[in-house]
């Protein structure tokens, strides 16, 4: 393994890290698998692509691109709570209409950002004595720590706590008084805000944006949640933020390796997406196999207390 | 004052399998007053605490409180005034939150805004109110609630559910689901949590037990058929005992029986 290896690690694990931290917002918090992110993520790719494109400000792109993604998110929470559609079908309607109108924002299937300046080369102009190589990392570093903070504030609020008991008990929080439509839609438009943040980096690191880039978006977001949690395992907020970023790292390591040396194995590119949904598969199953065992073991060695052991891992 | 008017709720309406719970139900209920409620299952008991507190909606009738009417208005919205404590020791409080965030959710329950849920003050409140349980939860405000036993969590519900000084109290068998033990000393925090407000708080407690529904509050109200069959209070109600009440039970619906009989035919 190279330097250079790791680092693409670095990089594309704190910027899609970004992307986990809105998936776990939907899919831990709240508890709601939210499709929308396969289209939030390539909308804050277009947005800020064609804004940047067209000589605009790369940080007025970047901020629409989290308006665009934020309503993104209320689509879906109106659909869900207003219209009483399943989780996963509000989810699925919004990402496809997203596909028609990213397609009409860029115009085109593909925008390449070759030559345009972007926010990551605006922010080089203020550091001109540090190499691009490590600025990049060090930028996301910085803004995902900042984004980690901002949202373990929130959820420490009187309407974050709100937010939280929605996923955890739904009906006594609305016998507590909160209007639970409107904690699941602030849920689902900050998640869909950060997703798409997240695209809007995404596209000016690596220069383009692609009208087909978000697919697989949410299964590598719930690959990073699930690998970020089973690593690090204590089920506060504080470190179940710094666990998905984690996660998220883990995650685009395997990737890379997987994309870098996988032909050995005869790995093709097309089969990054199946490696990725085994990820989710296999970390999924960890604790059902761990518990199957623990429970045939606990007969050998008398131990009832794990035969009643019906603990839900959260 | 709440006042109930000619309440109706059908479930799966203009379905073959059309229920009628709740059957032009009538009931006024005074500042202070503590009734219990009883009635065979299905008697429609708890559809009635759910269109109070709004998580139901009715098809006809209406409900008043202080003059107000409130039929229609969201569950979310009249949580500022009512309290409630479900037969389910687990429905009342959230697992995965702790104790002192459940505490929190409950005691703030309209304009939630950007204010921390937590502050040392409420920590301090929290741990004087938990200290009055007798439980031994003010030990540690950060346990997860899910860790804790059914009748440690529907004492905390039962707090959660006064602690914001509500108008009405509503407890659905709130004892039912624990062992006898527990079941005494929620019983008795109930007692003393409504002792505490004693005059202004309206408390409606639904229960299968004919012995707890005599010694507790100060009214007991029969329910059969989504009707209010019988209603007792007062130096009358100190006067009856168990048998008197099944009896009674039994005549009404009987009777009740006949003339629907009589309607039908
Ligand atoms: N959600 C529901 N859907 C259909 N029928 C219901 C529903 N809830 C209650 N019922 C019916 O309404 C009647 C009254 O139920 P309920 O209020 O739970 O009675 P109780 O609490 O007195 O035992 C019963 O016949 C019950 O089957
Ligand atoms: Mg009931």
């Amino acid at each position: 393994m190279t330097i250079s290896l790791l680092l693409h690690a670095l990089e594309q694990g704190l910027i899609f890290g970004i992307m986990v931290l809105g998936v776990f917002i939907t899919y831990k918090i709240l508890d709601f698998p939210d499709l929308t992110v396969d289209g939030s993520f390539p909308l804050g790719a277009a947005v800020a692509t064609k804004i940047i494109f067209s000589g605009g400000n790369p940080l007025w792109g970047t901020f629409l691109a989290i308006i665009a993604g934020s309503l993104a998110g209320i689509i879906t929470g109106l659909l869900h709570t207003k219209l009483k559609l399943t989780n996963l079908l509000s989810g699925i309607l919004t990402m496809t209409l997203l596909y028609s109108v990213n397609l009409r924002i860029m115009g085109r299937p593909n925008i390449p950002l070759l030559g345009k300046e972007t926010l990551l080369e605006e922010i080089k102009i203020h550091f001109p004595n540090i190499s691009m190589n490590y600025l990049i990392p060090f930028f996301f570093l910085f803004l995902v720590i900042i984004l980690k903070f901002t949202l373990d504030l929130f959820f420490s609020t009187e309407i974050g706590l709100a937010i939280i008991a929605t996923g955890d008990n739904e009906q006594m929080i609305r016998s507590l008084g909160a209007n639970t439509d409107m904690t699941k839609i602030i849920g689902l438009c900050l998640s869909n805000a950060l997703v798409a943040l997240s695209g809007a980096f995404f596209s000016q690191y690596s220069g383009f944006a692609d009208v087909n880039m978000g697919l697989g978006t949410v299964v590598a977001g719930l690959a990073s949640v699930i690998i970020g949690i089973s690593i690090i395992r204590i089920p506060t907020i504080f470190w179940r933020t710094i666990a998905v970023v984690i996660g998220s790292l883990v995650y685009r390591l395997i990737m890379i390796i997987a994309l870098r040396y996988g032909y050995r194995l005869g790995f093709k590119p097309g089969d990054l997406k199946l490696i990725s949904v085994l990820l989710v598969i296999i970390a999924l199953s960890i604790p059902i196999i761990k518990h199957r065992i623990d429970f045939i073991t606990s007969f050998n060695l008398g131990r009832k207390d794990l035969q009643n052991n019906q603990k839900k891992e959260v | 004052m709440l006042v109930i008017k000619g309440l109706t709720k059908y479930f799966a309406k203009n379905t073959p399998h059309e229920v009628l719970a709740i059957n032009n139900f009538n009931l006024r209920v005074k500042k202070g007053d503590f009734i219990t409620i009883i009635g065979s299952n299905g008697a429609g008991k708890s559809t009635l605490l759910n269109l109070i507190a709004g998580a139901l909606q009715p098809d006809q009738g209406e409900i008043r409180l202080d003059g107000k009417i409130i039929t229609y208005q969201p569950e979310y919205q009249r949580a500022r005034w009512i309290g409630r404590v479900f037969q389910n020791p687990l429905l009342g409080t959230a697992p995965y939150m702790s104790i002192e965030e459940n505490l929190a959710l409950s005691l703030k329950r309209e304009r939630r805004g950007l204010r921390l849920g937590l502050n040392k003050y409420l920590r301090e409140y929290f741990r004087s109110k938990l200290s009055e349980l007798e439980l031994g939860l003010e030990k540690d405000l950060a346990k997860k609630v899910g860790l804790l036993s059914g009748g440690q969590r529907q004492a905390m519900t039962m707090m959660m559910a006064t602690m914001f000084k509500p108008k009405i109290l509503l407890l659905d068998e709130h004892t039912a689901a624990l062992d006898p033990e527990s079941s005494k000393k929620i019983l008795k925090i109930t007692e003393e949590l409504v002792e505490e407000r004693k005059g202004d708080l309206i408390t409606l407690m639904v229960t299968h037990n004919m012995k707890q529904a005599l010694e507790l509050g100060n009214r007991t109200v029969m329910m059969d058929r989504g009707c209010n069959i019988f209603d007792i209070q007062g130096e009358e109600r100190k006067k009856i005992d168990i048998n008197y009440l099944l009896k009674q039970f039994s005549k009404l619906r009987k009777q009740e029986y006949i003339e629907d009989r009589m309607v039908l035919g």
